[in-house]
């Protein structure tokens, strides 16, 4: 109990904030849940494929905000989960095992323990130096695919189609794997927020703000940041199987270091630590991408100065500007 | 494997080396004197072979185009630093990495949207054209080992410039101890753009060596830009010593890896999982050999001391 009440108070927001959150993301997982009805007066194959795509993301995002929002451990390497979920279901499907029940715990238990390996290496270091350690393990992992040439090498390997569940091809309907991957993005969400709520999340937070005295009261920092790596590294892990699934296509190029940068660009993009902010940031950023592609074909020299302005601007990404405005909202609203 | 083959793949390693080195310099100082993460320094170099493409096409001489390379590409990215980066140095690094990834996006595009898609290629110099032997049936050519001495120049002059003048012992102390500089009364900010500037230039002036032997195309500093963060990280970072040592390591490392590993390999595997193993673990060596710097050493050889 007394434990409790010395946590810090800066960490609980106060119920007006966690009332709109709640409501917002409610709001937002209702609208997605929607989308499929609503596609289905336009383009529906598109836009189902582009939102499921972004949802997918969504999850790579959201695993990083952990690490990155909740430990500050800015990973510039997390696309090799993606790899590593992506080629767990190439490389288990091309041997005959398409069975996603089987192929999810692989990809969770391969990308946990790529997390336990490079994190105990790079959590000796900190600063620019853990930045660029994560990206020479990315890069690693990245040419070790390229190599891989029973498996396709630089080209990557076509899958035979979508995972089974249970030996039921109920993934192939683009809806139903839509509703898949909304509800694992759900879980995915509810779950991270708990694990950041518990006592690991705030130990978590409070090795962020001051390692040394953590270590002081008694929490050895590297473990629980390597326990952090290794749950964004599952979880990633997770979005990958799906990745390979949606694309129907396995290849190194899912984990350029561009493609980490991305991932890093959707979580600030969001708002980090905040985890809805990286759903926000995963969907506004490819979906961006997509319309700016659709008006110009040299969409980049929009996109481009974009990110430049958000990070100069400086207001903690989407997350951010939106409590800022909330703020002045209820300040207004006050005598 | 022939000594001759091992001695022309010894001095393309070097080549590759004395490359990284000059994008290095700028970066290790920008990195260490700064705290900043550039991403946006691999452009620089790319900027660096395009303006050499296209003045040289426009002078018809390398030299001349070379000439009017080094002003514009200190130019170009004097105005990056003055417009976008000076606003980053207090931010933090998410901040810094978010508007440079950006700012690779934009000038890789921008270069595309001038230039073309298309490869550029650039003509060698009629003086540094054709090749040298070396020893019995080994020709090597001359724009290969002129590269060679041009940058070893370079690091010498980098090294007299960064020792043994004011300016570099002001840069030496900023990479220490910034606030510290600045309350003794130097200008950092002056400081910080001038580093900034010449680190840009370096950056060019080595795209622009390698555009002839290379092709010239959008994206090309990108991977060559994480070999860069390679060789400082092993470096330390902030240390021009530590970057040259690095970068010739990085160079070696690489190319003889890729040359000669799977013939090592050889003398333990058999044939065929020698040449997969070979093939596999060569493009990982540089990525290996940081790792394991980075644990027995988590902060580089040649650590800056604070």
């Amino acid at each position: 109990m007394s434990q409790q009440q010395a946590l810090p108070a800066t960490t609980l927001a106060p119920a007006s904030a966690a009332a709109w959150r709640v409501s917002f993301v409610a709001l937002l997982f209702v609208a997605l849940a929607l989308l499929p009805i609503a596609a289905k007066l336009g383009a529906e194959g598109y836009i189902l494929n582009l939102v499921t795509r972004a949802l997918i993301f969504a999850i790579a995002a959201i695993s990083l905000d952990l690490i990155l929002g909740h430990g500050a451990l800015v990973s510039f390497g997390h696309a090799a989960y993606l790899g590593i979920g992506s080629y767990a279901v190439g490389i288990l499907a091309s041997h005959g095992v398409e069975e996603v029940l089987l192929q999810i715990p692989v990809a969770i238990g391969a990308g946990a323990l790529f997390a336990l390996a490079t994190g105990a290496v790079s959590l000796r270091t900190s600063g620019v130096y853990y930045i660029m350690s994560t990206l020479a393990f990315g890069q690693m992992l990245y040419f070790f695919a390229v190599s891989l040439s029973a498996y396709g090498g630089d080209d990557g390997l076509t899958l035979p189609g979508r995972s089974t569940i249970l030996g039921m091809p109920l993934l192939k309907a683009d809806t139903t794997f839509y509703y898949v991957v909304l509800a694992l993005l759900g879980a995915t969400y509810v779950l991270t927020l708990r694990i950041t709520r518990s006592r690991f999340g705030r130990v978590l937070n409070g090795i962020r703000e001051n390692p040394a005295r953590m270590k002081a009261i008694g929490f050895e920092p590297f473990t629980y940041q390597l326990a952090a790596c290794i749950i964004a590294g599952a979880t990633c892990a997770l979005a990958g199987v799906l990745l390979a699934n949606q694309t129907g296509f396995v290849s190194p190029a899912y984990m350029t270091w561009q493609r980490s940068g991305e991932l890093l660009v959707m979580v600030i993009l969001g708002g980090i630590g905040s985890l809805w902010g990286a759903i926000i940031g995963a969907l506004s950023f490819l979906l961006l991408e997509e319309v700016l592609s659709l008006i110009t074909e040299q969409w980049k020299l929009i996109l481009g100065p974009f990110l430049v302005l958000v990070a100069l601007g400086g207001y903690g990404g989407i997350a951010g500007l939106a409590d800022t405005l909330r703020n002045k909202l209820v300040r207004r609203g006050q005598p | 494997m022939s000594s001759a083959l091992l001695i022309v793949q010894t001095l393309n390693g070097l080549q590759l080396g004395i490359l990284l080195f000059l994008i290095a310099a700028g970066l290790t100082l920008v990195f260490g004197v700064m705290d900043f993460i550039n991403l946006a320094h691999g452009v620089q170099y790319m900027i660096g072979a395009y303006l050499i493409a296209m003045f040289s096409a426009w002078t018809g001489s390398f030299w001349a185009g070379l000439a009017l390379t080094l002003p514009v590409a200190l130019a170009v990215g004097l105005l990056l630093e003055v417009t976008i980066f000076r606003r980053l140095y207090g931010r933090s690094h998410l901040d810094q990495v978010l508007a440079t990834f950006g700012l690779i996006l934009f000038l890789n595009q921008l270069v595309k949207t001038i230039w073309g898609a298309a490869p550029l290629s650039v003509p060698m110099p009629d003086v540094l054209s054709g090749s040298v032997r070396l020893m019995d049936g080994l020709l090597y050519p001359v724009y290969r080992i002129a590269l060679i001495g041009l940058g070893l120049t370079t690091a010498l002059l980098l090294y007299v410039l960064i020792n043994k003048t004011r300016v570099g012992m002001l840069v030496r102390a900023g990479a220490s101890n910034a606030p510290m500089v600045s309350a003794l009364g130097v200008d950092i900010g002056r400081l910080f753009m001038i580093v900034f500037g010449f680190g840009a230039m370096l950056a060019g002036f080595a795209g622009a060596m390698v555009a002839p032997i290379l092709s010239v195309e959008p994206g090309m500093g990108d991977n060559l830009l994480i070999l860069t963060f390679v060789v400082i990280v092993i470096g330390g970072i902030g240390s021009i010593r530590g970057a040259f040592i690095a970068a010739l390591l990085v160079g070696l490392i690489d190319t003889l890896g890729r040359a000669f590993g799977p013939h090592l390999l050889r003398l333990m595997l058999d044939a065929a999982s020698a040449n997969q193993a070979g093939r596999s673990l060569a493009p990982m060596l540089i990525y290996i050999l940081m790792a394991a710097v980075l644990f027995f050493r988590p902060s580089g050889l040649f650590p800056v001391k604070r």
